[in-house]
């Protein structure tokens, strides 16, 4: 299946990744008009799926690995987290926001949504209009990339 | 092969879905004497106050008996295993053979003797739907409650029903409330925010004598209440696994592949003791994602893959009228503080390896000292100073970050 890969030594921390997942799952998204992003997140707080680490020049991208053996599916108290084709999915309906995903995910890519009363996660924008991963589209530098390994 | 499972919740649920990785075929048989579909039973306290609701808080979908060709025996209760014959007994009368058993009986309310506790007209536990169910039913907004119990369970079910009640009071014997899973700093802070929602507590204190609308307290106290709700523990059901011969210690003994010491009968979820790494102790850790994956290991070795439990830890998630708080391992070490008035967090260290830690408020991330922990990974392999001031993968080094996040395998 198809994952989105990091390649750190790419990445120059511009969090446009941050600001395309932010986007994707907007209203406006799909839209092509090039202001419609800056239009929807100007001046707002946005809450990506995908977050850039940066430390001392380095700096890159994580967002849900869509673990094979994945521990926030097995730990999940409300049955929200599956695996759809290969696709870790939450169901914000059935979501309390207990975050026991957010105990559980080794790599710290899942997070609280706006709200901050459900956990959300990268679903690899197969449940919004874009249907592949907007962060991966957006990357100028081929950072993240979206491949077979 | 004849695959049964005693019992309907997270590690039944965890034992299908590694026997069906496997054995697309076999039967499999669950048994439970609750009548429901498989649900959440730490949602419960969600359903009072509206979060969720009884379709919602299904931890499986309506077909999930059907898909996975399970055949379910709702509202029958389990009263023997017959380990010769290799049947599992029915209230009914009737019997189930097995030819590999799952034990996933779970626990139940401990209800301490208390004088006078039958004089007290609504008094209820907080651990089932129908528990649930029943204390909404009494419920109005004039009503005083008392909770007896300042832990998970006596708390959340506080957070369910405060906005539906008169007033509440919760007492506890410990001068503390969660003191399983929190330090005192911890304590103090939750104690704070749960009091300005309106709930009052009376700790180090507990309950005397009851006459039936009135507690007395052994401080000298008198509360009067409307609803009683005791919430003072659990304790595991193993009697099955007991009275059929097996090993039990506080909790049913299994082994890496949650095998009892009976042949072809296996155990998982709150009724047994797990193997917890951060103490090397055996210990019963009555946790949900626990019990899943102690189903699993044993659904999966049921069906010939031999894929062993052997990190299990203490961990929670939780939080009370939105305030959130994750904890997890022990906290036996080198404690490290970062407070700043909302947010808490303590990390504990000991023998190169991070043992336990505490998040409250800010809770950001925290799987990845869950992982140092679960994994042992010896801390003078990562940039400690980094990862302490926030969970961070740049900790790693970057042959790791290329295998974490690379796919470098």
């Amino acid at each position: 299946m198809k994952r989105i890969f990091v390649n750190e030594e790419w990445c120059l921390g511009c969090h446009l990744c941050e600001y395309n997942c932010a986007f994707a799952n907007t209203v406006s998204a799909g839209k092509s008009k090039a202001n419609e992003m800056a239009k929807a997140l100007k001046g707002k707080k946005i809450f990506p799926k995908i977050q850039v680490e940066e430390n001392d020049g380095i700096y890159f991208a994580v967002s849900c690995r869509h673990c094979t053996d994945p521990l926030c599916v097995k730990g999940c108290i409300a049955g929200a987290l599956s695996v759809k084709d290969g696709v870790i999915e939450i169901d914000q309906d059935k979501c309390v926001g207990c975050y026991t995903c957010v105990l559980s995910c080794p790599y710290g890519a899942i997070m609280p949504a706006e709200d901050g009363h459900v956990a959300q996660k990268c679903e690899l924008c197969t449940r919004n209009s874009c249907g592949s991963p907007a962060c991966v589209a957006g990357c100028p530098n081929n950072a993240i990339v979206f491949e077979e390994r | 092969m004849n695959y049964v499972i005693i019992g309907n919740s997270a590690a039944a649920v965890g034992c299908i879905e590694g026997i069906r990785k496997n054995d697309k075929e076999s039967a499999i048989t669950v048994i439970s004497d609750e009548k429901h579909h498989t649900y959440s039973r730490p949602l419960i306290s969600y359903l009072l106050y509206g979060k969720t609701d009884e379709e919602r808080m299904k931890y499986r979908p309506d077909s999930f008996y059907k898909d996975n060709d399970v055949t379910p025996i709702l509202g029958k209760k389990a009263v023997k295993i017959d380990t010769k014959n290799r049947k599992v007994m029915l209230d009914d009368g009737k019997a189930v053979p097995y030819d590999k058993l799952l034990v996933a009986t779970g626990s139940r309310p401990f209800v301490p003797p208390m004088k006078g506790l039958d004089t007290v007209e609504n008094k209820f536990t907080f651990m089932t739907l129908d528990d649930a169910k029943a204390l909404d039913s009494v419920l109005t907004k004039d009503s005083r409650v008392l909770i007896v119990g300042a832990g998970l369970i006596g708390l959340k079910c506080a957070e369910g029903i405060l906005d539906k009640i008169g007033s509440l009071t919760v007492i506890d014997l410990a001068d503390r409330i969660l003191p399983s899973i929190l330090d005192e700093t911890g304590s103090e802070l939750v104690q704070k925010s749960i009091e300005e929602k309106g709930v009052e507590f009376m700790l180090g204190t507990s309950a005397a004598e009851f006459d039936g609308n009135k507690a007395k307290l052994t401080n000298g106290e008198t509360v009067e209440f409307d609803v009683l709700v005791i919430a003072v523990g659990v304790r595991p059901n193993t009697e099955l696994v007991k009275e059929a011969g097996g090993n039990v210690n506080k909790g049913i003994v299994t082994d890496r592949f949650c095998r009892t010491s009976l042949p072809g009968i296996y155990s998982a979820g709150d009724c047994t003791e797990s193997h917890d790494i951060t103490t090397d102790t055996d210990r019963i850790l009555a946790l949900l994602p626990n019990a899943y994956m102690q189903g699993e290991t044993a659904g999966l070795h049921m069906t010939g893959t031999d894929k062993p439990y052997d990190k299990a830890i203490p961990m929670n998630a939780i939080g009370f009228f939105g305030y959130h708080m994750i904890t997890a391992g022990s906290y036996d070490g080198e404690k490290t503080v970062y407070a700043d008035g909302e947010n808490y967090k303590m990390l504990v260290t000991k023998d190169n390896l991070l043992k336990g830690y505490i998040m409250i408020g800010d809770i950001s991330r925290a799987g990845i000292y869950t992982k140092l922990i679960r994994e042992q990974v010896p801390l003078d392999s990562i940039d400690f100073e980094l990862v302490k001031e926030k969970p961070q993968l740049m900790a790693f080094s970057l042959a790791d970050r290329k295998e974490q996040l690379g796919g470098v395998r």
